[in-house]
């Protein structure tokens, strides 16, 4: 048998069905938050480890001009080493046809039969090249999707000066090229680069390396640490040429992938806490409010010799079913939201099969604080309704003294009528309850601007770079460092207006045990086709000598103007310079250094050498140029500026960037279940003087006035706390969002403001509507009959 | 001041300089003043007084549902104003019955259920339907109170009050809002209760010819007793003029 407490309970639930259904959303919605982040987060990175598994991805690469086969045993006769196997790897150039530019590629080497022993492939259409076959390739996967290639085509392909025509016969992914980036470019792109691997002995043929290989890969035995492999093997195989050998931790992928996961990491330790913590602060206040309206009855089953435990476990049954009911809905889209999400990334980070796991620990965090929540607001009311004699806490509906509060409808008798005082004496004879809707509805306004300042946030990022930053049409690589006179070429070409030098080199950055492999970018004293600028968007100079870093970069070096850093070359004589660093840029992408080109020259003992220019040019003159460049010797790529900023704006949508729609979609429905909470609390809390407005004869619109004047006034004082509450949160949120690929730039829009606002006048434009069908359907007999 | 009872059966309630004042200062309201009373078990007495003298104040003090301000309330031999608010809940729960004026049902429970909710707690019950019955009203448990004429649900209230079967039942103008034959009705309960289950029973009420059912009548006066009639004959609750 059902306990009458217990039945109570199951009605007084459907009684305030539409209020419970509220809270329920948006504390679900809370949960929801950080059972998909996390689970995504947990799935991407279970995922990785388990692909890099199975793949055997090598954690020491060591790269070498050429070394014979023999070095390679010498070099695994250690310890430390698990598995070797060498290989062949070399420059490629495809040519596309169709007077495009050709597409560089990398040509690996896969051993005579069978599979490699690390690196292996993953085959995704097609088969292997035949065991000695001179012309067939596996090519990669993302690559043949982006260029519409498939098995059974063919490529013509350049290596080492000698044209080749190789058919594709399979198609691959590899753990080692989740991203592909061509050389120079920091924005990943298919269709730009690609790879292909061939058999052996027909590699080693084109690159004639015949009987010796130019890359070592190595797996360390577990606990080891790679450091200790790669300092031998670069000592072993100097005099072979090594250009120096890296862990998986530098692998260009590797990186890019680990950067990415981090900033959903981030994003995911941020975030849902955030709208997790406002559900919980929203649940809160209503459930203290659903028990206040309870108070006669509180007071009754007191009267009847109910104990106060009794009492309690009643109403804190009742509040933590609609908690535990949001916790549950919550985490049931969480798990499904979140495999949707890591399909999405599945085919973004391009795994060939994904290993979805859940974060038990968001589930429990998740209850917890629902529960918590609502229990702590239940608790904050019973303890106060307990202190009342039960003769006090029924009395009948108490009228409430409106003597005691500052009469601010008094003020303004005259400008006043009845009605409008009853709004504004309600409000202010309830300050707490006033504020407590207030202070809900300005965390909506808040959650949905500081969204909509992060999805700015975006554009703004592509704004500032492509348009403040660089102001270039076009970017033009060489094969190699060349003298400076090219640029003069360039110039003197019709239709070019201006040029500007680049200098890259690679190198490691160090300070201390921090330390980044990037590369140093010389640009002139004063760039102005792709300006250096500082964190108030003011243009730097580049001072002689010192290095300019980007913030991300300084953060991650740990190192603040006027320190010295150590910059170990990566190419020709391999110098290692040690620089102080002269100012802080603010960039959007990347984390470059900046160094006087000039400055950089000397330092590597050259003269005047570039590796890439920025051109203006005539737009009229685009494709003429276009193909003009690419003609030229040395042109390794040409890149059109609306590509480069497309190719950005794509990585944003389809990455970790793209949460943020998931995210302004919650905020947005978080936002509206706030406010239709605040005007369901309000009616219900009401119907009792409301039933008794309409048979004095006031009329439905009076009475709606009545009640919702309230609303009106509550989201009105709400709008300005939102704003304030919307800056704080914004820097929170970016925070999370912003990687060492990209960072989000805070820039407050009015305009974003704007439609915070109006999403909540919207709001409570319709959840007024909602009410008053049902002040229309009010029944008035049973509303005055019976208390509630 | 004259007190009747010379035949001294145990005496349920002894109230000593009873004072109860509402707020501080000027504003503040003498609902009592000192006020002595001695009841004897098992009676029907009627309380009668202008409106604001303090009876319902007096009922809430020793029905356990609020404290004095001053003076010693003794139910039987245990003192009510030294009570712990654990130990006033234990003696609501197994000694006091209430019905008030406005009848205070459970909105959300039926007619069967707000009974149910006090026999639940309590130690020697009856059937929720028998108590029902002794309102008249076994065929409507099942409705809720919003489907109940105002003095259906005040029956319901009384039947919800005497279903534990209580020491003492106090109704706070339970006749209040009801018509004459209701009410009539509902003190034919209320005293059927007293006589078939020796329920002391204490009531409230404005209407005067109540008086004429009760053992006793006291009238009240700003905040105090200013008469106790002893009533030798009481007259059937049918009987009492309107
Ligand atoms: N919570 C309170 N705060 C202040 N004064 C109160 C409070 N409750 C009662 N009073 C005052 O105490 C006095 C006695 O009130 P009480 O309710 O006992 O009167 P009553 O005799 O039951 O009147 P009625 O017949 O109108 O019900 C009244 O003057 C009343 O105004
Ligand atoms: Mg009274």
């Amino acid at each position: 048998m059902v306990a009458p407490l217990d039945r109570k309970l199951m009605r007084d639930l459907w009684r305030i069905k539409g209020q419970a259904g509220a809270i329920v959303l948006v504390i679900g919605l809370g949960v929801m938050m950080l059972v998909m982040m996390t689970g995504l987060v947990n799935t991407l990175d279970e995922t990785r480890r388990a692909y890099y598994d199975r793949y055997r991805l090598a954690d020491v690469f060591v790269p070498v001009t050429r070394a014979p086969e023999r070095m390679a045993a010498r070099l695994a006769d250690d310890r430390r080493v698990a598995a070797h196997t060498t290989r062949i790897k070399g420059h490629a150039l495809i040519d596309p046809g169709a007077g495009e530019l050709p597409i560089r590629a990398q040509a690996l080497s896969l051993p005579d039969a069978g599979t490699p022993r690390l690196n292996d492939i993953y085959l995704a259409a097609g088969r292997l090249p035949r065991t000695a076959s001179a012309n067939e390739i596996v090519l990669l996967a993302g690559f043949a999707e982006a260029r519409g290639l498939s098995p059974g085509g063919a490529l013509d392909v350049t290596m080492n000066g000698v044209r080749h025509s190789l058919r594709i016969v399979g198609l691959a992914r590899a753990p080692e090229f989740l991203y592909t980036t061509a050389p120079g470019e920091l924005v990943p792109d298919d269709a730009r680069f690609a790879v292909f691997w061939m058999r052996r002995a027909a590699l080693a043929a084109a690159f004639d390396m015949r009987g010796a290989f130019n890359e070592i890969l190595l797996a360390s035995e577990r606990g080891t640490n790679p450091k200790a492999i790669i300092d031998a093997a670069d000592r072993m195989l100097a005099s072979h040429g090594a250009t120096g050998a890296y862990g998986l931790a530098d692998l260009p992928s590797n990186r890019f992938v680990t950067e990415e996961i981090r900033g959903l990491k981030s994003s995911a330790a941020t975030v849902p806490p955030i709208f997790l913590g406002i559900a919980a602060f929203l649940l809160y206040i209503v459930v203290a409010r659903i028990v206040q309206a309870e108070r006669e009855q509180i007071g009754l089953l007191k009267a009847f010799g109910y104990t106060g435990t009794e009492v309690s476990a009643h109403y804190l049954k009742l509040v933590a079913l609609i908690a535990v009911v949001g916790a549950i809905a919550g985490s049931i889209a969480g798990i499904s939201a979140g495999h949707a999400l890591a399909v999405f990334y599945q085919t973004y980070f391009k795994f060939p099969f994904l290993v979805f796991t859940l974060d038990p620990v968001s589930f429990v965090t998740g209850f917890a604080i629902s529960i918590l929540a609502a229990t702590m607001g239940g608790l904050a009311v019973l303890r106060h309704v307990f202190a009342l004699t039960p003769a006090v806490a029924m009395r009948p509906p108490a009228p409430p003294d409106y003597s005691r509060s500052f009469d601010l409808a008094g003020a303004f008798r005259h400008l006043l009528d009845q009605p409008s005082r009853m709004v504004l004496r309600r409000l202010s004879r309830y300050p707490g309850r006033m504020f407590g809707s207030v202070l809900g509805i300005a965390a909506g306004m808040a959650l949905s601007a500081s969204t909509l300042t992060v999805v700015s946030g975006f554009t703004s990022a592509v704004d500032l770079s492509f348009t403040v930053m660089n102001r270039s049409d076009m970017t033009v690589t060489f094969t190699h460092p060349v003298p400076r006179k090219a640029l003069l070429e360039l110039g003197r070409l019709d239709g070019v207006q201006r040029t500007e030098p680049v200098r890259i080199v690679p190198a490691i950055l160090r300070n201390g045990t921090n330390t980044y492999r990037g590369a140093l970018e010389g640009r002139p004293r004063e760039p102005a086709l792709n300006r250096i600028i500082d964190s108030n968007a003011a243009p730097l100079a580049l001072r002689g000598g010192g290095i300019t870093l980007a913030e991300p970069l300084a953060d991650i070096l740990k190192v603040r103007t006027g320190d010295i850093l150590t910059v170990e070359i990566r190419e020709g004589r391999r110098p290692v310079l040690h620089l102080p660093v002269t100012a802080v840029a603010q960039t959007l992408l990347g984390a470059p250094a900046f160094m006087e080109i000039g400055a950089l020259g000397h330092a590597l003992n050259e003269r005047d050498r570039i590796s890439g220019a920025l051109l203006t040019i005539d737009s009229a003159l685009r494709e003429t140029l276009y193909q003009e460049i690419k003609d030229m010797p040395a042109v390794a790529g040409v890149t059109l500026k609306a590509d480069a900023r497309d190719a950005l704006v794509e990585l944003m949508n389809t990455g970790p960037g793209s949460v943020r729609y998931v995210m302004l979609l919650v905020a947005a429905i978080i936002t509206f279940g706030i406010v239709y909470n605040a005007a369901r609390i309000a009616f219900a809390e009401r119907s009792r003087d409301l039933a008794s407005l309409r048979v004095m004869g006031f009329t439905r619109a009076e009475t709606g006035f009545v009640l919702l004047g309230e609303l009106a006034v509550v989201t009105l004082l709400a709008i300005p706390l939102g704003i304030g509450l919307g800056y704080g949160l914004t820097w929170a949120i970016v925070e999370g969002f912003s990687t060492d690929l990209y960072q989000i730039p805070v820039v407050f829009h009015a305009s974003n403001y704007g439609t915070a606002i109006l999403a909540v006048v919207i709001a409570a434009a319709v959840s007024a509507a909602l009410v008053w069908r049902n002040l229309a359907r009010l029944d008035l007999v049973s509303a005055l009959k019976t208390r509630e | 001041m004259q007190d009747q009872c010379q035949t001294a059966p145990p005496p349920i309630f002894s109230v000593a300089s009873l004072s109860k004042v509402y707020g501080t200062g000027p504003a503040a309201v003498h609902a009592l003043r000192e006020l002595d009373l001695t009841l004897p078990a098992g009676e029907l007495v009627v309380l009668l007084g202008p409106s604001g003298s303090g009876k319902s104040t007096l009922l809430n003090i020793i029905g356990g549902l609020d404290r004095a301000t001053a003076g010693r309330v003794m139910f039987q031999d245990h003192d009510l104003t030294a009570m712990s608010d654990a130990q006033l809940t234990r003696y609501r729960r197994d000694h006091v019955g209430f019905v008030f004026q406005f009848y205070n049902l459970m909105p959300s429970l039926t007619a069967y259920e707000n009974v149910e909710l006090v026999t639940e707690i309590a130690t020697n019950p009856m059937d929720p339907r028998e108590a029902l019955a002794l309102v008249g009203l076994e065929t409507r448990g099942h409705h809720y109170p919003s489907e109940l004429s105002g003095g259906e649900q005040q029956r319901v209230a009384i039947a919800r009050a005497v279903a534990k079967q209580p020491t003492v039942l106090f109704c706070d103008e339970p006749t209040g809002a009801l018509d004459s034959t209701t009410g009539r009705a509902v003190l034919k309960v209320l005293s059927d209760v007293n006589k078939r289950l020796g329920t002391t029973v204490l009531i409230v009420t404005h209407a005067a010819a109540t008086a004429a059912m009760a053992d006793r009548v006291i009238h009240f006066a700003d905040g105090d007793i200013r008469e106790v009639v002893h009533n030798d004959t009481p007259l059937s609750a049918t009987d009492i003029e309107w």
